[in-house]
């Protein structure tokens, strides 16, 4: 059974249909209406990107669906493509309806070469049917996907990043604005979606906005799929809706008693336990889906250390304060371990941490000091005046 | 007629142009096609590239050398990618990992004298739920214990045969 109850109980190409009939501004007002974010972790509203992208004036433009994830802790799309390819190509079949696009690109990551075989398969099977290619289901709306495979960079999950590697260029983020839906992939008008947010939008123009609202919260509407990992005893995919509790979650996925949950990968928010009843949403605690569950006999110092590791690893080195920061901050972990930071550095690498969030290109040297900060405010007297023996 | 290395290189890459396009978009493409088949992307590939698709060379390089799955050196026949990241870190990578450098006599980003296999390490794979994971070229593995190493090593050479030998500097067509 699939992990995945909402997307499994969809009436095949409901949702593609229904966008057939409707006129390209009814369907982005649907999907206006439903309120839907962006999956990846951003939080954009979905219907506003599609608007600015239908609203530019181009006879070229491209739907693009990011299927690069690769935030520590998150494989929810694996999962999503595996299951729902179908699903998805629906989504992005209306995308380029809405907007105007005529191609489509997947954007698939390198660690998911395996996946390719079955995805080309579905997409030869939607040609075959009509739902590919001139005169989808005898209409006039003509849309072909292609699959283009990423080569292994983080950073590419980055809108601008994944079209400068689509162009053939090193996967270094753009100044933005100009935004992809005006300058996008060739200089053309481009929406770059998600996996879940496109399979997502299929959902909404078969059940209706109103479905959508139903669950979630005000200002997260919707359900949101979680790929937890960790110190939990049921790890795995999972369907919730948007503003469940930590500790409801907690509770689903039999990780009760953990000492930290990390939210939102790497790049997201470290919650102790005084703090498991804050809510999962855009409006408190923002996610793309990734949970992991920290046991009691998890030394946060290690937890920083790999996150850190892995940022100074992955960060493509164009912008000063996170080619520098995140390297500084990993030196500053390692003194912790070792028992040799002083507070007043601490609070000077805390200090790095503000100036970083604030003066990077792109989302991930923003957002890349967000765990240490989270784990030094929520965790200091775990970290100060450590003896050897710690280590 | 009587072929070397590099005109046989030289005309699938012109080949691979033909197919992606003449332009800066089928860069990706073309060196994944080359560096799949010949494990390596030398100073020659890039230039041959580089005049197909009207770049510097070094505009390629500069492609190559920033992604994790292209880089211009030679890897192992089997390039063995060991996921780092927290999941299956907590799961316990580390031992795996001491196992792995054990059985093949070599560390992490090395090549075994063989050519046969390489070790690196890798950032998330999505496999946070089944850690710890690897992948073996294409192929994914999960839940790899320290005493399952030897088994996937083994199955490697086996599908790898042992009269495969080297390519032969000559060819004939």
């Amino acid at each position: 059974m699939s992990p995945l109850p909402t997307f499994s109980s969809m009436a095949p190409e409901a949702g593609l249909m229904q966008a057939l009939a409707l006129g390209r501004p009814d369907i982005i007002e649907e999907v206006k209406l439903s309120g839907l974010k962006g999956r990846g972790g951003a939080g954009f509203p979905t219907g506003m990107k599609w608007n600015f992208a239908a609203a530019a004036q181009a006879e070229v433009k491209f739907v693009i669906c990011n299927a690069d994830e690769g935030e520590p802790g998150t494989f929810k799309d694996r999962v999503i493509l595996q299951d729902h390819a179908d699903l998805v190509f629906e989504g992005m079949t209306i995308a380029g309806k809405a907007i105007g696009a005529r191609e489509g690109i997947v954007f698939l990551r390198g660690e998911y070469t395996y996946l390719r075989p079955h995805l080309e398969a579905v997409l030869a099977q939607r040609r075959k049917k009509k739902l590919l290619g001139k005169e989808i289901l005898g209409g006039d709306l003509e849309f072909d996907i292609r699959i283009f495979m990423g080569a292994g960079a983080y950073i590419c999950g980055e809108e601008t990043a994944l079209i400068e590697a689509l162009e053939g260029f090193r996967g270094e983020p753009r100044n933005r604005p100009p935004f992809p839906v005006n300058t996008g992939f060739l200089g053309r008008p481009s929406v770059v979606n998600n996996v879940e947010t496109l399979a997502s939008a299929a959902c909404i123009l078969q059940k209706g906005a109103d479905w959508w609202k139903a669950t979630g919260t005000e200002h997260s509407t919707g359900l949101k799929i979680f790929s937890v990992s960790g110190d939990c005893g049921k790890p795995g995919v999972y369907e919730f809706p948007m503003g469940i509790t930590v500790a409801q979650l907690l509770k689903e996925v039999a990780g009760e008693g953990a000492k930290a949950v990390q939210v939102g990968g790497a790049s997201g928010l470290c919650i102790p336990a005084s703090q498991f009843r804050r809510a999962i949403a855009f409006e408190d605690i923002p996610t793309g889906g990734s949970i992991i569950v920290f046991g009691q006999h998890r030394d946060m110092l290690d937890v920083l250390h790999n996150f850190l590791e892995f940022f100074v690893d992955e960060s493509c080195g164009q912008c000063t304060p996170c080619r520098l920061g995140n390297r500084k901050l990993l030196e500053g972990v390692e003194l912790l371990k070792e028992g040799k930071c002083s507070m007043a550095y601490l609070q000077e690498l805390c200090a790095l941490g503000d100036t970083m969030q604030i003066a990077s290109k792109c989302g991930l040297g923003q957002s890349s000091p967000s765990a240490f900060l989270s784990v030094v405010k929520n965790f200091r007297e775990e970290l100060m005046g450590r003896t050897y023996s710690h280590v | 007629m009587l072929m070397t290395d590099r005109e046989r290189l030289a005309r699938e890459i012109k080949g691979l142009a033909e197919k992606h396009g003449h332009s800066r978009t089928s860069l990706i493409p073309i060196v994944q096609e080359i560096k799949h088949k010949y494990r390596k992307i030398d100073d020659f590939a890039m230039q041959v590239i580089a005049d197909q698709l009207g770049l510097h060379p070094v505009e390629v390089y500069s492609v190559v050398s920033f992604y994790a799955f292209l880089g211009s050196e030679a890897h192992g026949k089997f390039i063995i990618r060991l996921c780092r990241t927290i999941s299956c870190d907590m799961q316990g990578k580390e031992r795996v990992m001491r196992q792995m450098e054990n059985d093949l006599g070599i560390r992490f980003g090395e090549t075994t004298a063989d050519g046969k296999f390489s070790l690196e390490w890798a950032n998330c794979m999505g496999m946070c739920d089944q850690g710890p994971a690897m992948l073996v070229n294409e192929r994914i593995y999960t839940h790899v214990t320290p005493e399952k190493v030897h088994e996937i090593l083994e199955e490697c050479r086996r599908s790898f045969g042992v009269h495969a030998t080297e390519q032969k500097e000559v060819y004939l067509v």
